[in-house]
């Protein structure tokens, strides 16, 4: 590993260590991106309530709230899209050249990804970035966790199986 | 103003998961990988991240108010159980499995890559199955 890629490293983590103070500085909330999907996901798209068996509710009680929040988990969303747009033009070594992932290993792991942090409340930026900086125990035990158990996860698939 | 400034902030996330090497499976994969060729790079995306966090937000929550919102909205539980346990240990499965976490799936669809629109398809449906505690 190279001091080009240290470099990149640590600018990329800056900037997402600072992405996610200016969010709870300006707007006073956690860039936890799982958290803000989900709540896009019943914000945006209340039908998927069916996954869990469901029909759509309190569809006009929730579309009557406060809809800031709404907007903003959206446009935070849409900043991500934005980012990655602008990444494809002066970053695109950030993106692999063919995704080799099999499609249902995405799937799979996709689901995962999404029970997991639906349960953990949180995710690499949740848990991982904001809650270690907020000294958060919670925080601490479920990154050590879902870092442990990724680890003996590429161990096992890439070593064992 | 508020949509505004979280657009810029998801924009800056963005470019700071792709400098970081967060957006390559194989360097995610890299860094978990403790007892093979290990690629060490992201224990500096997280030192860095962190470090920022560490200074930034303790300052920030002395604050009376943020800038732009009445109050602060910031997750209340505390306890450790096996809901956060055993979900953080799912998640390091599905890590693991495919190299990718929400933001950096996200980040990726932009490449129109088909397993990542699969990725992130079969994580929204995941997110509605378990239902995360809201925190609004």
């Amino acid at each position: 590993m190279d001091r080009i890629q240290i470099t990149y490293a640590i600018l990329g983590g800056t900037l997402i260590g600072t992405a996610a103070s200016g969010l709870l500085w300006v707007n006073g909330r956690i860039a936890g991106i799982s958290g803000i999907l989900a709540g896009a996901l019943v914000d945006w798209l209340p039908w998927s309530a069916r996954v869990r068996g469901e029909p759509r509710r309190n569809a006009t009680r929730h579309a009557l709230a406060d809809s800031s929040p709404r907007r903003e988990r959206l446009a935070f969303l849409l900043g991500l899209l934005a980012g990655g747009a602008l990444l494809r033009v002066v970053h695109p070594e950030a993106f692999p050249l063919e995704t080799s992932t099999p499609l249902l290993t995405a799937i799979v792991a996709g689901l995962l990804v999404g029970v997991g942090t639906a349960l953990a409340n949180g995710c690499t930026s949740g848990h991982g970035v904001c809650g270690i900086a907020r000294l958060s125990r919670r925080s601490l035990v479920a990154t050590a966790t879902f870092m442990a158990v990724g680890a003996l996860t590429v161990f096992l698939v890439e070593h064992i199986l | 103003m508020r949509s505004a400034a979280a657009f810029l902030v998801g924009l800056v996330f963005a470019i700071g998961l792709g400098f970081s090497g967060m957006t390559d499976p194989a360097k995610v994969k890299g860094f978990l990988d403790f007892s093979g060729n290990w690629n060490p790079s992201l224990a500096f995306v997280m030192g860095a991240a962190v470090l920022v966090g560490l200074a930034a937000f303790p300052r920030i929550l002395r604050r009376e108010r943020p800038l732009l919102s009445p109050a602060f909205s910031l997750p209340t539980q505390t306890q450790i159980d096996a809901r956060l346990v055993g979900g953080a240990a799912l998640f390091g499965i599905g890590w693991g499995l495919s190299g990718w976490c929400p933001g950096p799936a996200l980040v990726s669809l932009v490449t129109g890559s088909l397993p990542v629109f699969a990725f992130v398809a079969a994580m929204a449906v995941g997110l509605r199955l378990a239902q995360p505690r809201p925190r609004d």
